[in-house]
């Protein structure tokens, strides 16, 4: 171990089955440092975090900690297990109890005797948050306090508990500017007393705000660890996303691009905006058209799609379908004008497990169709027989569950269940996530393909390449806000970067 | 931002800043006490004189015990609805036992407290340990107990044991509360052995869940089960223990049930469950686990008590009335509860933003 | 070599145990065995006449599919409640003494017990299938919109069920004296086989047909089983809950019928008693996951057929009525430990080291 060091992970191994999660990865956290883990959906930021914490339970590798000057390779079972090693996580879920006071949060289940002084403790508990300038009062409800105050209070409870380590897993994503500030403040200010501050974010202004250091970490495997002065915002954007700048220059993008035709858009959308905080926008795409929203984890990009399709409550917005105003209130609505949704989350809001491959793939249409035409069971499996057939899904059965086939078949299914309604318009929301490289690549032509056959397509996708292969125009999106279009030469992974980092393209 | 709460002044800041738990229970005593100033200024009809109110007590003191019990299972996010059937078992089996077999008093305790910590064992097994959804499991347990008694004995009968019958007898005077007749006799007003265990019982358990540890860590599994593991609570353990407490007070309820009543019958206590699961949520206990009082849920059982004298009281005395309003009063709390708690949601989430 | 056998055994078992009709019919066969074994005569049916001259069949198995109808028609409605709701109505049976109250209430008008029907039984019906409905429609409301737990929310009618229906008569107990209107219960003139019996048997061709015309079970499947992929699709979760509460609604309307027209008159605390246990214990022994999701409407039915065979077996063995729920509690607790995959981890688990034991020495 390093002389300043206060945790050290070497060559950490962890794969499920099918997929390397980590490969070889090593991590070092120093004392009073603020370190950033940064990543792109799937590079393993989570996984390493869960291996460090002990919930999930490594394959290879080693984990040091240095407590009390001495260092001791460790094993932990259990969060427990970390916590008391003086390891502390607090999630972006925040993991209290809401009902319960301030105070109790911090020193349940942690306190020894039978019996609580509720005096002693709420004396105890002002006087940490006091220390920790955290603006509540011990006694109020939990759940009366915003978010980012749960949160100080979750970070609270670990600082109480001695800890040496704190790990801080995304805890910005739902609080406003101001409420990031104090956060940061606490955070400085725990370094400051020589804890070691693991950050995982996924806004890049934030890591140069606060962080000292950054890990990333791609395809589960380490990148490197850089110094955050020394490292600029558009090469921090290239490392996570694979590409070297050099290399970005001279991508060539040979595959035919769909701009579309026609004069009317297919869909149109002026000061969109929902319920789940992003700024209102504005939207249209042409018939035949493939677009993409881009952006960071977190920056919008669902939750805007969502917005179009009504999955989200809309709170305001004119729609326009074919240039006639409509109203989508909620997926039927969207469904009847033509517009389909494969959504980001598979296992959440994709599958319905239980149900077999064939009732999963027809369920979409056999709504849209209505509830008292229901199709015969040889028109059903011919449906499914088709889907299965054109986009090659690996079934038992048409009677197989959903749930036994793999991500990338699943996938299959769902984009089968969208075509079948034969869209005007689809939306894809990382369609290639977590799926085997084969697959992506089919989604991908398969999306050329239904573009040439005058579909309207949106495409989202974490991985800027096959964004660039197959969008005409990328609406860029960072911090919940519309921040740019490309198109044409734009089209290239130095500008997308530089529009994502927000820092001009020099 | 952060701190609107703060910003806020007057009433309404006040209220927001009150647990959830304590709100409703406010809500509770205030209904109670405008019920009961109502009654006073609309029927008269004795409710100013103590023994009105301690005579809602007598014939609610078994009840109060059960809803103490139900109340801990749905602090802890359980539910319970076993408690009526169990009670009809302990006073069959111990009336089966005073009057046929010769038992003696002691005996009887220890048969209630032994069925109502069977009941609460295998339950809270069942429930905790092997993750069976409570309603399914106590709904067999309620079943089970109803048939039990039927097997224990069939026929209704009043139990004739001299010394229970003592017992059942015995007055406590409550001492300046009497009242003077017409003829200027003092009558005193007094209460059941009942209602002393039943009281005995709401102290015990309020000062275990204000201060004791296991007591708060209810209300934390409650709140989230998830976050409550995370915190370092056995999360098994303590949804174990509600279900065995809440069937061991079932045995002690079911022994003053079988005290108020002195008979033993498979009808007894038919719709308790319902009648506890009412009064605690009345009593601001929330079906949803985590909020809840056994202060509250005493002011529940009295309150629901209360409006069934009223009810009589107005002439509406024929006996479906007692089932209607109970599930009337029910319904409007469940209501009532889970808009309250919405727009508190709403309010929190406002203010986060 | 001995690992592809057992692995191919294996599939052949788990074939077999995922079949869901095994469960009720390994209990029929375990049932039938047992009588088989201990009186024979159990399944002895006689022809005979009843007081009104009818041909008339009777034993044990006549009884039971007499009997099992209401359950059966019960387990309809509440295996789509199971699976849209993850939970169980549990006031189906204060619910047919509504029903049943109603329906006398306008049959007999204002007199308790008229001479001639004051309505026709079929109007006496609809209004009683209205009435039903509604009540369904009181407890889907609060489990769909107002989101309490299915079993809390039916607790409310569970109680004040049976008072509400006393107190629709003024807890008078009409008396239908009109002989047509006990053929809904009894025997229909010349015909030996009981009218419940072809009641049932509509009802399962009519949910056959609604099975197969309509899209309810797929609705109620995707969205028992996934509420936020079915919005997604276009359903609306809320409503689809609501609706097969009004169904269930309508199976206790025509229980109701058939409970009355038993007794031409009704008793208030006993019509029905105990039915709520009977129906979810028929619906998890057709091995559908209380929890709710996926269904098989046939293997419901067959367990109610199946829980019907052991009400009857247990009368014949001179079990009281009232003490019938006991031996049924018992059964419910061990399908469900059976089906409790905490239950079935650790007896694999305890195989697996059995085996290891073994292996070791």
């Amino acid at each position: 171990m390093q002389k300043d060091s206060v945790l050290e992970l070497r060559g950490i191994y962890k794969s499920f089955p099918g997929v390397k999660a980590l490969q070889n990865v090593d991590l070092t956290l120093r004392s009073g440092e603020i370190h950033a883990l940064m990543g792109e959906n799937g590079a393993g930021k989570s996984t390493l975090i869960k291996v460090l914490t002990g919930v999930y339970s490594k394959d290879a590798g080693d984990i040091y900690i240095k407590k009390g000057g001495k260092e001791e390779k460790v094993v932990f079972h259990s969060p427990q297990e970390a916590q008391r090693a003086g390891i502390s996580t607090v999630y972006q879920e925040i993991s209290l109890c809401p009902n319960l006071s301030v105070a109790e949060n911090i020193y349940l289940g942690r306190s020894e005797g039978k019996f609580i002084s509720w005096k002693k403790m709420n004396a105890q508990a002002g006087k940490l948050l006091k220390s920790l300038d955290i603006p509540v009062e011990p006694t109020q409800q939990l759940a009366s306090c915003s978010i980012a105050v749960q949160q100080m209070v979750a970070i609270a409870r670990s600082v109480d508990m001695d800890c040496s380590v704190l790990i801080l897993d995304e805890p910005t994503s739902s609080l406003d500017e101001s409420e990031v500030e104090k956060l940061f403040g606490l955070m400085r200010q725990l370094r400051d007393r020589g804890v070691g501050i693991i950050f995982v974010t996924h806004f890049l202004d934030q890591v140069y705000a606060v962080c000292d250091k950054i890990t990333i970490l791609r395809d589960s495997k380490l990148v490197g660890e850089y110094n955050a002065s020394e490292l600029p915002h558009v090469e921090l954007v290239s490392k996570m996303l694979g590409k070297e700048l050099d290399d970005m220059a001279d991508i060539k993008n040979d595959a035919k691009k769909y701009q579309g035709d026609s004069a009317t858009p297919v869909y149109q959308a002026n000061q969109l905006c929902s319920t789940e905080g992003i700024a209102p926008f504005d939207f249209y795409i042409k018939k035949g058209e493939v677009n993409g929203f881009t952006g960071l984890l977190g920056s919008g990009r669902s939750e805007s799609v969502r917005a179009i399709y009504g999955a989200d409550k809309v709170t305001s917005g004119v729609v326009r379908v074919n240039g006639k105003p409509v109203d989508i209130k909620k997926p039927l609505d969207a469904m009847k004008n033509g517009i389909a949704y494969l959504s980001e989350d598979r296992k959440r809001d994709g599958i319905i497990g239980d149900l077999s491959v064939k009732d999963n793939i027809i369920l979409a249409l056999q709504v849209k169709t209505g509830f008292f035409k229901p199709f015969s069971k040889a028109k059903a499996t011919k449906f499914a027989k088709k889907y299965i057939e054109l986009l090659d899904i690996k079934t038992a059965s048409v009677d197989t569950p959903i749930k036994s086939l793999s991500g990338g078949n699943q996938q299959k299914v769902i984009l089968g269940r969208w075509l079948l309604t034969e869209p005007d318009y689809l939306i894809l929301d990382e369609p290639t996530r977590g799926i085997d490289v084969g697959t992506k690549v089919d989604i991908q032509k398969l999306v050329l393909k239904l573009a040439s056959e005058g579909m309207s397509v949106t495409f989202i996708s974490s991985e800027t390449d096959e964004m660039l292969r197959t969008c005409s125009r990328l609406l860029v999106m960072r911090d919940r806000k519309l921040v740019g279009e490309l198109t044409g030469d734009d089209l290239n992974q130095a500008t997308v970067m530089a529009t994502i980092a927000g820092g001009g393209k020099e | 931002m952060t701190n609107s709460v703060a910003k806020r002044s007057g009433l309404a800041g006040r209220l927001r800043k009150m647990t959830d738990t304590n709100l409703l229970m406010s809500i509770t005593i205030i209904v109670f006490i405008l019920m009961y100033l109502g009654a006073i200024i609309f029927l008269q009809k004795g409710f100013l004189k103590p023994q009105t109110m301690f005579n809602i007590m007598n014939a609610n003191a078994a009840l109060i015990i059960l809803s103490c019990g139900l109340t801990l299972v749905m602090i802890t996010g359980g539910i319970d609805i076993s408690v009526g059937g169990v009670a009809a078992l302990v006073s069959m089996s111990c009336a089966v036992y005073l009057d046929y077999h010769g038992g003696n008093i002691i005996g009887a305790i220890l048969i209630s407290l032994g069925i109502g910590l069977a009941f609460g064992l295998v339950q809270g097994y069942l429930v905790a340990y092997l993750e069976i959804q409570p309603f399914i499991v106590t709904l067999a347990g309620m079943f089970f107990a109803r048939g039990m008694t039927t097997i224990v004995h069939t026929n209704p009968f009043n139990v004739q044991n001299e010394a229970f019958v003592r017992l059942k007898d015995t007055r406590i005077t409550v001492p300046f509360l009497g009242t003077v007749n017409k003829h200027g006799n003092y009558i005193p007003a007094y209460v059941e052995i009942g209602v002393i265990v039943a009281l005995v019982i709401v102290a015990i358990l309020f000062v275990f869940l204000k201060w004791g540890k296991t007591g708060r860590s209810f209300y934390a599994v409650g709140g989230n089960r998830q976050s409550a593991l995370m915190l370092g609570i056995n999360v098994k353990r303590v949804t174990f223990l509600s279900h065995l407490l809440c069937g061991l007070l079932a045995g002690i309820g079911g022994f003053v049930y079988f005290l108020h009543v002195g008979s033993g019958s498979a009808s007894h206590a038919m719709g308790a469950e319902m009648n506890a699961i009412a009064s605690s949520i009345i009593g601001g206990t929330m079906l949803t686990g985590g909020v809840g009082n056994i202060i509250g849920t005493l002011f529940g059982v009295m309150s629901l008590a209360l409006i069934q004298t009223i009810v009589q009281s107005v002439g509406l005395d024929q006996a479906w009335w007692t089932g209607i309003t109970i599930a009337a009063m029910l319904c409007l709390f469940l209501i009532v509860q889970s808009i309250i708690i919405a727009r508190r949601k709403k309010a929190n989430a406002s203010s986060a933003r | 070599m001995t690992a592809k056998a057992t692995g191919k055994q294996n599939s052949f078992l788990s074939g077999l145990l995922h079949n869901q009709l095994l469960i009720p019919i390994a209990a029929l066969l375990l049932l039938t065995i047992f009588n088989l074994i201990a009186d024979p005569s159990f399944f002895r049916i006689s022809l005979g006449y009843n007081s009104d001259g009818n041909p008339v069949l009777s034993g044990y198995l006549i009884s039971i599919i007499d009997y099992g109808s209401e359950l059966a028609i019960l387990a309809i409605g509440m295996t789509l409640v199971t699976a849209a709701s993850g939970g169980q109505d549990i006031s189906v049976g204060a619910g047919i003494a509504i029903a049943g109250s109603v329906l006398l209430r306008v049959l007999c008008g204002t007199e308790s017990r008229p001479e001639t029907l004051q309505a026709p039984v079929f109007v006496a019906f609809i209004v009683c299938c209205i009435v039903a409905m509604i009540f369904g429609a009181f407890n889907g409301a609060l489990v769909a919109f107002f989101k309490i737990q299915p079993m809390v929310a039916t607790l409310i009618l569970f109680t004040a069920g049976r008072s509400i229906a006393a107190w629709i008569n003024n807890n008078e107990l009409p008396i239908v004296s009109e002989k047509s209107f006990t053929y809904f219960g009894g025997y229909l003139p010349g015909i030996p086989i009981p009218t419940p019996f072809f009641i049932a048997l509509l009802c399962f061709v009519i949910t056959w047909a609604v099975l197969k015309f309509t899209n309810l079970g797929l609705y109620v499947q995707a969205v028992g089983i996934n509420e936020k992929t079915s919005r997604l699709n276009g359903l609306n979760p809320e409503l689809i809950k609501f609706a097969v509460y009004i169904l269930l609604g309508l199976c206790v309307a025509v229980c109701g019928l058939i409970k009355v027209s038993r007794l031409s008159t009704i008793n208030y605390s006993v019509i029905a008693k105990d039915i709520e246990m009977d129906a979810i214990l028929a619906v998890a022994l057709g091995g559908n996951a209380l929890s709710g999701g996926k269904f098989n409407m046939g293997a419901s039915i067959l367990g109610a057929y199946v829980i019907q065979f052991l009400t009857t077996t247990l009368y014949k063995f001179d079990v009281q009525s009232d003490a019938l729920s006991a031996y049924k509690a018992v059964v419910v607790i061990l399908l469900v430990v059976l089906s409790a995959p905490v239950f079935r981890e650790k007896i694999t688990g305890l195989f697996r080291r059995l085996r290891a034991g073994k292996a070791a020495a």
